[in-house]
């Protein structure tokens, strides 16, 4: 294994920074979608609060969950879009030709994903504020824990959504919009894991996410923060990235034997 | 001791389930020398190059690229090595500078704005590297693509279609630049291109391809007197034809 270089890794990020300054309308919809979603959520939370003894325990129940699964939304669509970018530009061969290792190319997804899930959920935590009274802050010390836990999950879940389009081609580019909603009923945003057919549950509880959102119940409801779930996470999310590493690189040498790295685009 | 050639390439072999894109050929180029890969459309060319680059896994052969085995030790022998080409494209929203500083980076290359500013001079890209990439011409491209395959000043460089879409001006000062590149550095040209004029000033070796097979080398001289032709783009003719040596003109 060659030894992974930060300043390439650094190099491509810059190239990510370059689109994004170059266009204002790119960084405002990076913050539009999870503002909305928090404003609408808010409302709702608000016109449910004076219904529900569960929302007057704990106010910030729905908004909490509504803004930490745009952090598994975002950071996953922060990569494989980013990702998406370099095949509608005809741009990838360029990098795989040059010295950036594949694992370098994953690393440098990674961090513009960060960058960009920072932005975008950080706009709408912070409007949270002065809008609803609401401060996602209080979840404390475990929230950095739950933000990492999406973090990997979203990453993991990017790479094979990115692995599926360099081995099906840009047809399969909606999957990176699907691929998240498929999962998203199933990890108890907004309800407890229990709520779902006994059935179901099992494949709930291989979910990072759902230990994610049953932990910040936990804090919220019970003020208990639950060690455990955050650890079944990080060891989900262990076996999901290697999963989702994994695919990429294999899309990534088969591509290398089918030739597709010489026509990939639109 | 004399001097390892900088490109070999054995018994190299491409299939595509029942295609044979490339089938068998070998070849050496030796150091500091430019050699022009030619053949009609679908003859091989770009998936020998693409070979070349670790862009593309042979089916069967081997590669040496600076006495390094391709692609088994591509890390070693990439930063050695750049390409252009029109069938790659470099991001479209990025300014040129912008572009250009991201490969230099990724390359490795020390001082980025002297050496952005030495190639915007000899290039003559200088006036454009504040405009997004995807707002210039094709001419204007494909020099752009060549200050990005100059920018770590390659051992080996790579070209498709060198001078396709520009102005016989702008091509004639490409293949200067090219030229004196070579003679400056000491670096191995492999090109493939159709401009047959091109091929006769830049080249000393010639490898013709047809069908994924090796039909004809030598240098551009040679093979005009062995095809009893008047110029390299009838030899061309009479090898994307069929036709033996002598065959035609006979």
């Amino acid at each position: 294994m060659n030894a992974i270089s930060l300043a390439r890794i650094g190099a491509l990020a810059l190239r990510y920074l370059y689109l994004l300054r170059g266009s204002w309308i790119r960084v405002v919809e990076l913050a539009y979608w999870p503002t909305v979603q928090m404003i609408l959520w808010g409302f709702i939370t608000q016109y449910l609060a004076g219904h529900s003894d569960t929302l007057n325990q704990a106010a910030g129940l729905l908004l909490s969950g509504v803004l930490l699964w745009d952090i598994l939304f975002r950071s996953q669509l922060g990569l494989s879009v980013v990702f998406f970018e370099e095949l509608h530009s005809r741009n990838l061969g360029q990098l795989l030709i040059s010295p950036l290792q594949p694992v370098e190319l994953i690393l440098s997804l990674m961090l513009v994903s960060l960058a960009r899930t920072l932005i975008g959920v950080g706009v709408a935590v912070m409007l949270a504020i002065p809008f609803y009274g609401f401060n996602l802050f209080q979840l404390g010390l475990p929230l950095l824990g739950f933000f990492l836990n999406l973090l990997l999950l979203g990453w993991a879940i990017g790479l094979m959504v990115s692995a599926l389009v360099l081995r099906y081609g840009m047809g399969a580019e909606s999957i990176a919009w699907a691929a998240i909603f498929a999962i998203a009923p199933l990890c108890g945003i907004y309800y407890p894991v229990a709520t779902l057919p006994s059935w179901l549950q099992p494949l709930s509880w291989a979910l990072p996410a759902s230990h994610v959102f049953e932990g910040m119940r936990a804090v919220l409801l019970q003020q208990n923060f639950r060690l455990d779930y955050l650890l079944y996470a990080l060891l989900l999310n262990g076996v999901y990235l290697a999963v989702g590493v994994s695919l990429f690189l294999i899309a990534i040498h088969k591509a290398r034997e089918r030739g597709s790295l010489l026509q990939s685009g639109e | 001791m004399s001097e390892r050639p900088a490109i070999e390439v054995e018994n190299l072999r491409k299939y595509y389930s029942s295609v044979r894109a490339v089938d068998g050929i070998s070849f050496v180029v030796a150091t500091g020398a430019t050699c022009a890969l030619l053949g009609g459309n679908g003859a091989g060319k770009t998936t020998t190059i693409a070979m070349l680059l670790g862009l593309l896994l042979p089916s069967h052969g081997r590669i040496h690229l600076l006495g390094e085995e391709m692609p088994r030790h591509r890390q070693r022998v990439l930063p050695r090595l750049n390409f252009s080409s029109p069938y790659l494209d470099l991001p479209q929203r990025l300014t040129v500078a912008e572009n250009l500083t991201v490969y230099a980076r990724l390359y490795g290359v020390g001082h980025v704005p002297e050496r952005l500013a030495t190639l915007g001079r000899d290039l003559d890209i200088d006036a454009f590297f504040k405009r997004p990439y995807g707002s210039l011409s094709a001419g204007q491209k494909t020099r752009v693509a060549l200050a990005k395959a100059l920018l770590n000043e390659p051992e080996i460089l790579l070209l498709d279609e060198p001078t396709a879409s520009l102005d016989p001006d702008t091509a004639d000062r490409i293949r200067s630049i090219l030229t004196d590149y070579r003679d400056r550095s000491g670096a191995t040209l492999l090109l493939a291109s159709h401009n047959m004029g091109e091929v006769e000033r830049l080249c000393d070796h010639v490898i013709m391809l047809r069908a994924g097979r090796i039909v004809a080398t030598g240098a551009p001289r040679e093979l005009i007197q062995r095809f009893g032709r008047k110029d390299m783009e009838q030899v061309f003719l009479d090898i994307a034809r069929g036709l033996q040596p002598g065959e035609a003109a006979a």
